[in-house]
């Protein structure tokens, strides 16, 4: 059996969701920008809070997956590459290149000295 | 009376063509499309700020550019999140009324966070955000 397309597909699902999430933080981020210095000094103590920074490595790896494997859907959805060896190997592909995009954005990311916010 | 539907096929509004099952899949594409350059424009737009003091993300948020795709990113990922959330619950949750539910809370959700966002974002456009 193809488990791989399972796998992609949950993973794709979750991303999602991941980034859906993702869209609240944004959003505060937004408005206490808006809010004037002293509402942007006090999200950026919340948004530099330790635990937070998994959550952002997190989002950023679910941007590159759910980035990546949209944009196989939507060459899915022209009828190309769509054999059973060529999504087992555009999968892998996906894989890869997600991990080496997350590193790359990553290590840019660093570069705020930890603190994503 | 000249539609090829049948009158009961309108009322149960069921089957592809013309449904809003199609709606759903072409806006998904849509969206999808227009994410992929926004999306990317955000995060290296975000990380090539010199850093990420108020000072500097309101004069980058200052500029036209940046207001016209930022504005653009938010509605489009909203609604694009708002198209798979539903998906998402329509697919696992079965129970009717949980289901309802969840619907309606996801769908005002995301219509909260839209225009939060454009109200955030056109507020420290023009200069008014203190």
């Amino acid at each position: 059996m193809s488990r791989y397309t399972l796998v992609t597909s949950i993973v794709n699902r979750f991303s999602g969701l991941l980034l859906s999430a993702g869209l609240l933080l944004l959003v505060y981020w937004l408005i206490s920008v808006a809010g004037g210095p002293k509402a942007y000094s006090r999200a950026r103590a919340l948004l530099s809070l330790p635990p937070l920074q998994f959550i952002y490595w997190g989002l950023l790896v679910a941007f590159c997956y759910h980035l990546l494997a949209g944009i196989r859907h939507l060459i899915w959805d022209t009828g190309h590459a769509l054999e059973r060896s060529q999504a087992q190997r555009s999968s892998w592909l996906i894989g890869l290149l997600t991990l080496a995009l997350a590193i790359a954005l990553g290590l840019w990311l660093v570069r705020f000295g930890g603190h994503a916010a | 009376m000249n539609s090829l539907r049948s009158p009961l096929r309108r009322v149960t509004g069921l089957g592809a063509a013309g449904s809003e099952a199609v709606h759903h899949w072409w806006m998904q594409r849509l969206t999808s499309i227009a994410l992929v350059p926004l999306s990317v424009w955000f995060v290296v737009s975000l990380l090539s700020l010199p850093g990420l003091d108020r000072a500097t993300v309101v004069t980058w948020m200052m500029q036209s550019w940046t207001v016209v795709l930022l504005v653009l990113l938010v509605l489009v990922a909203t609604w694009h999140s708002q198209l798979g959330v539903r998906v998402v619950i329509e697919d696992y949750v079965h129970t009717t009324g949980t289901k309802t539910l969840m619907l309606v809370v996801v769908t005002f959700a995301h219509a909260l966070i839209a225009l939060s966002a454009v109200f955030a974002i056109l507020k420290v456009a023009f200069g008014s955000a203190a």
